[in-house]
C-alpha cells in the first residue's frame, strides 16, 4: 500500500550547521530517486537544511515556521520539538524563522490532488508523494489546509531528537563518558555521577560535533507532554493583553497609513482629487497603490478620516454588477462547456433515475467574508538596499518575493517578522495588503509605516468564499438511497486564488468539488460533477474551502433522499459507508447523543451530518428548539478522528470553534453585491454567532485513525447541514439556501 | 488634554473628536486595546472609564470623564486578576484578539453581579464578538472567575 509520506519517513538524514555563537539542528528531507521528471535537476542527496532548534549560550530558540492564526500551532510545533529535545518549551524562545524552501509544505499540495483523502490506494499515494516533492521545489511554505500537524509532526520530533543526541555527543566528548550512558532532562545533560550540564553551555561544543543521525522517535507511551493537557504557550499573553499581533507593531518614527480601494474590486481608477484630504490635520501624503489610493498620516484615525475625504472616480470591474446577475452566471454555467470534473461516477446514474421517481432539489450558498477580527495590516520599512516587514501571513515566501518584486532588493535583504494573527480563516493566504504596505513604505524610504485597513475596507475588499450552487437528483427504492447525482457550480477557486499568489496548476479544480466527490459513501449509482463558472469577483480560500458549501449541498440532499426512503439518517449513512474511520465517528456521535432518530419531541428537532474533509471524518448531531423568539440551537455533539492527538485542549477548541464558525455563518452571514460593490460594510450586517446563541457542545476525538491530520477546519463543513437537518426535523421546512436567516429567525 | 490611564497621568495633544481607542493605540502605544470595527459592534476595544465598561471606539477624547482602565491595569502576567486566571485555566483564547475586550466586559459584569447565571452572562457578553468561536469557554471562565472572586 502506498501511503502519503512513506518515502519521507524513511529518508530523513540529519544535518547541522554551525551558526555564530551557537548551533542549529535540523533534519534533511533527502531527495530519493522518484519517477517525477521535475526532480531530475536536483541531483541525488540534494536537500535544504531545515533548522528548527538553535542553541546559544544565551538560550534555546525553537523555529516554528507555520503561522499561528489562532489555531495554536505555534505551541504545538514547539511541543513536538520539545518532547524529543527534553526541554520545557515555556523556557525557549519561539521564532517563526525566515521564509525558506526548507519549510515547504508537502501535505497541502498533496491534498489538492483528485483523490479522496480516504483513498489509500497505490496510485493515490504515489501521486501524493510526487506532489509533495513538487511542493518542495516550489517552496510552498503554506500554512493552511489543516496541514501543519500532519506535515510536521515527524519532522519536528526528529529535529528535537537530533539536537538532543548531538548535545549528548558533545557532553560525551567533554566528560569522557560514553553517549549511551548519558541522559537528558529539562534542558540538561545528566552524567552518571549526577553532574548536570546545561544545554546552553554545550552550544559551542555541539556546533563542532558531528550530528547524530541514528535517532529514533520515542513511542507515544513515553511522551511526557504530547497527548496530555498542557497550557498553550501564548495563553498568558493572550489573557493579559500582552500578545503582539501584526497590528500592534510600534517603531520609532513610525507613521500610519490606510488604503481606499475601488469598491468594485479590480476596477481601475480614472482619476482623483486629494486636495481636501491633504489639507486635513496630520496628513503627510497620498500615494497610488494597487487597487486605489493610500493616505499616510500621523495616526490611523487621521488616515481613516482623510481616506474618506478623497474624491475618486472609479471605473467598474469586468464582473457582473449585482448578485442576481452573478447567480444567473452560475445557472448558465451548468453546461458541457463549463464542465470541469466528474471525479465520482459510480454505477449508472441516468439509468437508475429513469427507472425510479426522481427527486430533485437546488441549493445555494453565498459569498462570505473572512472578517478576521484583526483587520488586515502590515508595517514596512524600506531603505536603500533592504526591506523589513512586520505582518501576519500564511504565505511568508510569497510576501518576501513581493517585496523583491516591488522594491528590487535582493531576496537576502528582505527581513520578515511574522507575527501572530488576530484570526485569518484563510484570508492571510493572500498578500494584497502587504503589497500595498510595501508600496506605501517605498514612497517614503527610511520611515516605517504601518498600514491598517478599516473594517469597511476589510469587508469591501475581501477575497470572499465564492457563491456556490448545486442541483441534486436522486432516487430511493425499498427504503434505501439508490441513486445520487450532484452538479456543483461555482467560479474556480483554484484559478482565482492560485492565479494571484502562485501558478494555476493543471487539471481539474478539485476544491470546486471538495466535500462532495470525495465522500466515502458507496451509493450504487453515484455521480458528482463540477462546473467552473466564469470568473467574477476574485475569490479566496475560506475555512474548509469548497467543502464549506459542498458538504451543505451533499449532506442536505442525502438527508432529503433518506427522508424520502423512510430510513433512519444515522443508520442509512452507516449502511452506505464502508470506511472504518468514518463509521466509527458516526457510531460515536450516535452514542454520545443517545441517537434514536430525528424526532425528539414537539417543537424540537435533531439533525445529523457527516463530512470527510482534510483527511478527517467528522460527524455532528444538533438539537434545536422552536422558541417564541425563533430557533434556538440547544446542543451540538461532534465526533472526529484525526489520528494521534498531540494537543488535546487545543484540539477540542478547534472542533468547537470550527463548528461555531460553520453554524454562525450558515445562520446569518452573506455578502451581496450591488453596483459591483459589497453591500455589507461591517459586523452589524455580518454577525456570525454571538454568545447568547452558543449551544452546549460535546466533543470526542477517537484517536484511532492511522494517519495524523489537523483540526483547524474539519468540523466546519458538517455544521451547516446538521443544523438544516435539525430545523427540518423541528419544522418540516427544508432550508436549501444560506444564510438560513433568509427563511427563519434565530433566537 | 489629560488622561489618567491605569493610575498614570498622560497628556495628549489631539482633536476633541478623536476616539479614545486611537489615542490609546497610536499616541500612547497602549496596544492591548484592539480595533475591530470602529462602530461598537465587536467589543474588542472595551476599556473601563470610571469603572464602567465602554467601547473606546465610541468615546471622543473630549467626553472622557474619569479614570481609564485597560486590561493592563486589571492584571499582569506577574499579578493576574482572577478573571485572567480563569481565562488561562480554561484556555479560552484562540487567536486572542477579542479577549482583552471580553475580559474587560466580564470584569464589568462581575463587579455588578458576583454570581451571574448563564442568562446574565449572555446579556452582558453578547456584544463582544469572537470570530474564533471561544464562547463555550468564555461562559465557563466567567463562572469560574465569579466563583473564585466570591471566595476571595
Amino acid at each position: 500500500m502506498g501511503r502519503v509520506r512513506t518515502i519521507a519517513r524513511r529518508s530523513f538524514l540529519i544535518g547541522s550547521a554551525a551558526i555564530v555563537g551557537g548551533v542549529a539542528f535540523g533534519a534533511y528531507f533527502a531527495t530519493r530517486a522518484t519517477p517525477n521528471p521535475l526532480l531530475d535537476g536536483l541531483g541525488k542527496g540534494e536537500a535544504a537544511l531545515t533548522p528548527f532548534v538553535k542553541i546559544t549560550p544565551q538560550g534555546i530558540t525553537l523555529i516554528v515556521p507555520r503561522a499561528d492564526v489562532g489555531q495554536g500551532i505555534a505551541s504545538t510545533q514547539a511541543m513536538l520539538i520539545a518532547e524529543e529535545l527534553d526541554i520545557d518549551p515555556a523556557t525557549a524562545t519561539l521564532d517563526p524563522g525566515q521564509p525558506h524552501q526548507a519549510y515547504f509544505n508537502a501535505v497541502v499540495a498533496a491534498e489538492s490532488l483528485p483523490f479522496p483523502a480516504w483513498d489509500h490506494g497505490f496510485v493515490a499515494g504515489t501521486v501524493r508523494e510526487l506532489m509533495g516533492q513538487v511542493a518542495r521545489l516550489t517552496s510552498s511554505q503554506f500554512t493552511g489546509g489543516s496541514s501543519s500537524t500532519a506535515d510536521l509532526h515527524e519532522t519536528l520530533r526528529l529535529a528535537g531528537a537530533t539536537a538532543r543526541e548531538t548535545l549528548k555527543a558533545a557532553a560525551a566528548e567533554r566528560s569522557g563518558v560514553s553517549r549511551g550512558d548519558l541522559r537528558t532532562e529539562e534542558g540538561y545533560v545528566l552524567l552518571p555521577d549526577g553532574t548536570r550540564i546545561p544545554y546552553i553551555e554545550l552550544a559551542a561544543e555541539a556546533a563542532a560535533t558531528k550530528p547524530v543521525t541514528d535517532v529514533t522517535l520515542r513511542p507515544s507511551s513515553d511522551w511526557r507532554r504530547l497527548g496530555k493537557p498542557y497550557r498553550r504557550l501564548d495563553i498568558v499573553a493572550k489573557s493579559t493583553g500582552k500578545q503582539d499581533y501584526g497590528i500592534d507593531v510600534v517603531l520609532p518614527g513610525m507613521l500610519h497609513a490606510t488604503v481606499r480601494a475601488n469598491p468594485g474590486r479590480g476596477g481601475a481608477m480614472a482619476g482623483y482629487n486629494s486636495d481636501a484630504a491633504l489639507a486635513m490635520q496630520g496628513v503627510r501624503s497620498v500615494v497610488e497603490v494597487n487597487e486605489g489610493l493610500a493616505v499616510i498620516a500621523d495616526n490611523t484615525w487621521f488616515a481613516f478620516r482623510a481616506a474618506e475625504a478623497l474624491e475618486v472616480e472609479w471605473l467598474p470591474p469586468d464582473y457582473p454588477a449585482n448578485s442576481a446577475e452573478m447567480w444567473q452566471a452560475l445557472i448558465d454555467a451548468r453546461t458541457e462547456e463549463f464542465r470541469n470534473s466528474r471525479l465520482r461516477d459510480d454505477g449508472d446514474v441516468e439509468a437508475a433515475l429513469t427507472s425510479a421517481t426522481e427527486i430533485e432539489a437546488q441549493y445555494r450558498t453565498p459569498f462570505l467574508a473572512h472578517a478576521a477580527l484583526e483587520p488586515l495590516c502590515a508595517t514596512v520599512l524600506v531603505e536603500a538596499n533592504r526591506v523589513e516587514i512586520w505582518t501576519a501571513t500564511q504565505i511568508p515566501a510569497v510576501v518576501r518575493d513581493a517585496a523583491v518584486e516591488i522594491t528590487g532588493v535582493d531576496p537576502s535583504r528582505v527581513t520578515l517578522h511574522a507575527l501572530s494573527a488576530g484570526g485569518s480563516f484563510g484570508r492571510r493566504l493572500d498578500h494584497d495588503y502587504v503589497m500595498q504596505a510595501i508600496q506605501i513604505a517605498a514612497s517614503m524610504p527610511g520611515t516605517p509605516i504601518k498600514t491598517t485597513w478599516s473594517r469597511e475596507e476589510d469587508m469591501a475588499h475581501d477575497f470572499p468564499r465564492p457563491l456556490h450552487m448545486a442541483v441534486g437528483r436522486g432516487a430511493v427504492a425499498e427504503g434505501r438511497v439508490v441513486a445520487y447525482d450532484l452538479d456543483t457550480i461555482s467560479p474556480s477557486l483554484i484559478s482565482s486564488w492560485f492565479g494571484r499568489i502562485f501558478i494555476v496548476p493543471p487539471g481539474p479544480d478539485t476544491m470546486l468539488v471538495w466535500g462532495a466527490y470525495d465522500q466515502p459513501y458507496a451509493i450504487p449509482n453515484y455521480r458528482v460533477t463540477g462546473y467552473a463558472a466564469p470568473p467574477m469577483v476574485p475569490i479566496g480560500s475560506w475555512r474548509s474551502p469548497g467543502a464549506c458549501s459542498n458538504s451543505f449541498f451533499h449532506e442536505s440532499f442525502l438527508s432529503e433522499l433518506i427522508h424520502a426512503a423512510g430510513a433512519d439518517p444515522l443508520e442509512e449513512r452507516l449502511r452506505l459507508i464502508a470506511d472504518a474511520d468514518s463509521r466509527r465517528v458516526l457510531e460515536a456521535v450516535g452514542e454520545m447523543s443517545n441517537w434514536a432518530g430525528s424526532d425528539i419531541g414537539p417543537g424540537r428537532g435533531r439533525g445529523i451530518a457527516f463530512a470527510h474533509t482534510h483527511g478527517v471524518p467528522v460527524a455532528e448531531v444538533i438539537d434545536v428548539t422552536l422558541t417564541d423568539r425563533g430557533i434556538r440551537i440547544d446542543e451540538v455533539w461532534i465526533a472526529a478522528d484525526c489520528g494521534t492527538v498531540f494537543d488535546p485542549v487545543n484540539a477540542e477548541a478547534q472542533l468547537t470553534g470550527a463548528a461555531i464558525f460553520g453554524l454562525g455563518h450558515a445562520m446569518n452571514c452573506e455578502l451581496t453585491y450591488e453596483n459591483h460593490a459589497v453591500q455589507q460594510t461591517n459586523f452589524h450586517a455580518f454577525e456570525g454567532m454571538r454568545l447568547h446563541q452558543t449551544p452546549k457542545m460535546h466533543t470526542r476525538l477517537l484517536g484511532q485513525a492511522e494517519r495524523v491530520r489537523g483540526l483547524g477546519e474539519p468540523a466546519t463543513a458538517p455544521a451547516a447541514p446538521a443544523l438544516a437537518d435539525a430545523i427540518f426535523a423541528a419544522t418540516g421546512q427544508r432550508l436549501r439556501e444560506m444564510p438560513f436567516s433568509r427563511s427563519v429567525d434565530f433566537a | 488634554m489629560d488622561l489618567t490611564i491605569n493610575g498614570t497621568s498622560h497628556t495628549v495633544d489631539l482633536p476633541d473628536d478623536m476616539p479614545l481607542l486611537w489615542a490609546l493605540r497610536d499616541a500612547l502605544n497602549i496596544t492591548s486595546v484592539k480595533y475591530g470595527c470602529g462602530i461598537a459592534q465587536c467589543g474588542a476595544c472595551t476599556v473601563h472609564i470610571g469603572g464602567e465598561a465602554v467601547r473606546s471606539c465610541q468615546v471622543a477624547l473630549a467626553d472622557v470623564r474619569g479614570e481609564i482602565t485597560t486590561i493592563d491595569g486589571l492584571g499582569t502576567p506577574e499579578a493576574l486578576h482572577a478573571i485572567q486566571r480563569a481565562w488561562i485555566e480554561h484556555q479560552v483564547a484562540q487567536c486572542g484578539y477579542c479577549q482583552s475586550g471580553q475580559i474587560m466586559q466580564a470584569a464589568d459584569l462581575l463587579a455588578h453581579n458576583p454570581a451571574p447565571t448563564d442568562d446574565d452572562i449572555d446579556a452582558a457578553m453578547s456584544g463582544n464578538l469572537c470570530r474564533c468561536g471561544t464562547y463555550p469557554r468564555i461562559r465557563a471562565a466567567v463562572h469560574s472567575a465569579a466563583s473564585a472572586m466570591r471566595e476571595a
